[in-house]
């Protein structure tokens, strides 16, 4: 067989003539299928960091299939919300399977989608012409994020109310609106009696939208096609293979893997991935001696305390990611995959490593060795950004690319 | 062929996850007898319902007697006045204490956590329950105990408000085990254990199920995807 090329997919061609069933003639959707989901041509050298949108796609039904199910008997009020979860754990039948891989869906999550986007940095997928898939993936992940945090207070524990306060305390240092917003947040000055409902529907509501988001997301990737590790686009019908059955048989095999890894997570070892500490019910009159926020947050978290004013905090997080939304543009280099950059590719583990060391800070308390190890590596984490990638992007001499992918 | 093959395993995943045995929990039950007998004159287990007990292995009339043996609130009298009835399987293992002033009031100011989930909140989780049950000696020489505490070498201050629950023979077993202090301290930190994860044995059990399932499933993918590629 001899799959076709994006390029043959002109938008000029005559529409094809309508055949097939009833539905066919008046909707073609089955004929839409087969081209985007299985003669869709693949670049044929992908390896198993092109696994992790599919494992991002998977995790996202669980959440939201999990998600509807928990919903059903989570009762949002500030009297309610922590015994719902009680009896959903103890009593509601497999209410304690829908909670532990909602749970372990939301950290796998979040280590699916950074792996994701580190590939993405480390093989170009940013350059033209998949600027918009970067901004569209960015979009995402900035859904999720918000999703995991609104989720994160549902139960109501102690680490749910004070991560609300933390949270509703940086949002209030937004100069000007920063107050209004946060009391329209929590409905109120602090976190209470409106924050479950205000928090339940938010979440859902953000559920909803990374779907939309994801919408776009592979819209957006079926136009330009997939980058692959060479980085260098399929010259001809020879460098690409069909979605179906290549790829949906080695995804496959991908999936299980993981599917084994989050149940097992969810199943055997939930204790890695849950602050014992919310399951003691919120208390306003109690501060926790140390507020940890989700691993996943820690990065952020470092950056949030890294210098000692709210706002310089709140701008400096918000920065964090605003410059993985500006590569494209900061990384103007015409090679894409780092194998083929000499300078790039160190560049890329010294990159991956201060965000490693930002994550480690994040989960200790901002004092001492922390606290400057968080600035130093927040510091690193600007300077490939905003000054290694640009100046690398001059003054490299990229190796020579291979000619086809096969 | 490989289809039908993959859609017979997928078929298979639910069915042997309904049938996930239910343990023995013979510590745990003799543990709900130490915290019926002399837990609950204090604290709480406000999350568990009687009728969750039946995750222990209780048999529905083994919970109609405990219920039996529970007074809880009632509905006010025709004056007004607080009534008292036997519980049922859906009404919750709450404190005695009508309040939290009286219950400070009965324990020297200190206030008796609620246990459900103690022995996931507290670090060390049940060990550390059992060594605080069977850590109250005699306070070395020349150390006071203030009025109200308790010398416990378990606790970070070497104090506790707590007075020492347990003791050989505070508790009836009916199953014949000898109450010692060792044995209730034991049994008590393993009913709190369940209490504070009641599905582990089954969770367990659906994990390793679960990843034996995917392993095997695993194997099946990647060979049709070794005879699917071996085509390019
Ligand atoms: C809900 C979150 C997301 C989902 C479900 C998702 C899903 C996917 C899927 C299924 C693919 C194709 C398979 C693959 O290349 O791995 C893909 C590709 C891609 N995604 Fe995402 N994605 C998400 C978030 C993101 C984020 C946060 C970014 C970056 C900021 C991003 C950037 C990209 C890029 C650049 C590609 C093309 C990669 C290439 O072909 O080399 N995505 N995504």
């Amino acid at each position: 067989m001899t799959p076709a090329t994006r390029l043959d997919l002109d938008p000029d061609q005559a529409p094809e003539p309508a055949t097939g069933s009833w539905l066919e003639r008046r909707l073609p959707v089955g004929r839409a299928l087969r081209r985007e989901y299985r003669d869709y041509p693949l670049p044929r050298n992908l390896n198993a960091l092109w696994f992790f949108g599919a494992f991002a796609v998977v995790t996202l039904a669980a959440m939201i299939v999990t998600g509807i199910c928990l919903a059903l008997h989570y009762t949002p009020t500030e009297a309610g919300a922590f015994d719902s979860v009680e009896a959903i754990i103890r009593r509601v039948p497999s209410g304690w399977i829908l909670r532990s891989v909602h749970m372990a869906g939301a950290s796998c999550f979040f280590a699916v989608l950074y792996v994701h986007i580190f590939r993405g940095l480390y093989y170009g997928s940013y350059k033209a012409p998949r600027e918009v898939l970067w901004l569209s993936g960015f979009v995402a992940l900035l859904m999720v994020m918000a999703t995991a945090f609104f989720g994160y207070v549902l139960p109501w524990g102690q680490m749910s109310y004070w991560g609300a306060v933390v949270v509703g305390n940086a949002v209030a240092a937004i100069p000007l609106i920063g107050h209004p917003l946060a009391g329209m947040l929590l409905g109120g000055d602090a976190p209470g009696a409106a924050t479950p409902m205000r928090f339940f529907v938010l979440h859902m509501l953000c559920g909803g939208l990374i779907c939309a988001v994801l919408f776009i997301h592979i819209a957006a990737l079926h136009v330009t096609g997939s980058n692959n590790p060479a980085g260098i686009e399929p010259r001809s019908p020879a460098d690409t293979l069909p979605m179906h059955p290549f790829y949906t048989t080695k995804d496959g095999v991908g999936l299980c893997l993981f599917l084994a890894v989050l149940l097992g997570l969810a199943f055997l070892a939930p204790a890695l991935l849950t602050e014992a500490d919310n399951y003691l019910p919120a208390n306003p009159l109690l501060t926790p001696p140390d507020i940890t926020p989700e691993w996943y947050f820690t990065p952020f978290y470092a950056l949030l305390r890294s210098v000692p004013s709210r706002l310089g905090g709140l701008l400096l997080a918000g920065a964090a990611l605003a410059v993985v939304a500006a590569v494209p543009w900061l990384d103007r280099a015409p090679t894409r995959s780092a194998r083929f950059r000499p300078l790039a590719r160190p560049a890329w583990f010294a990159m991956a490593a201060s965000f490693l060391l930002l994550g480690l800070a994040g989960s200790h308390e901002a004092t001492g060795f922390w606290l400057w190890l968080g600035r130093l590596a927040g510091l690193y984490w600007f300077l490939h950004f905003l000054v290694l990638l640009p100046l690398i992007a001059r003054i490299e001499r990229p190796l020579p690319l291979p000619t086809s992918l096969a | 062929m490989k289809p039908v093959l993959l859609a017979a395993f997928a078929a298979l995943l639910p069915g042997v996850t309904l049938a996930a045995p239910i343990r023995e929990e013979g510590a745990a039950r003799r543990g709900l007898a130490v915290y019926h007998q002399v837990c609950s004159v204090c604290h709480s287990l406000s999350h568990v319902e009687i009728g969750d007990l039946a995750g222990l292995g209780l048999s529905d009339r083994q919970l109609r007697d405990l219920a039996a043996d529970i007074q809880v609130a009632g509905p006010p009298g025709p004056d007004g006045t607080p009534t008292t009835r036997a519980a049922n399987l859906s009404d919750r293992l709450l404190s005695h204490f009508p309040d939290e002033a009286s219950a400070r009031a009965a324990n020297n100011g200190a206030l008796p956590p609620d246990l459900s989930e103690i022995a996931r909140t507290r670090q060390g989780g049940a060990h550390r329950i059992f060594t605080l049950l069977t850590g109250y000696t005699d306070p070395p020489k020349g150390v006071s105990v203030p009025d109200g505490q308790f010398y416990n070498a378990a606790t970070h201050t070497h104090l506790i408000a707590m007075p020492p629950p347990l003791a050989d023979g505070a508790v009836t077993y009916d199953d014949g085990t000898n109450p010692t202090l060792a044995q209730e301290a034991h049994d008590a930190a393993a009913f709190l254990a369940w209490s504070a994860d009641p599905h582990r044995s089954a969770r367990h059990w659906l994990g390793g199920v679960t990843i034996a399932f995917l392993a095997v499933l695993a194997g099946l993918v990647f060979a049709l995807k070794r005879r699917v590629w071996s085509r390019v």
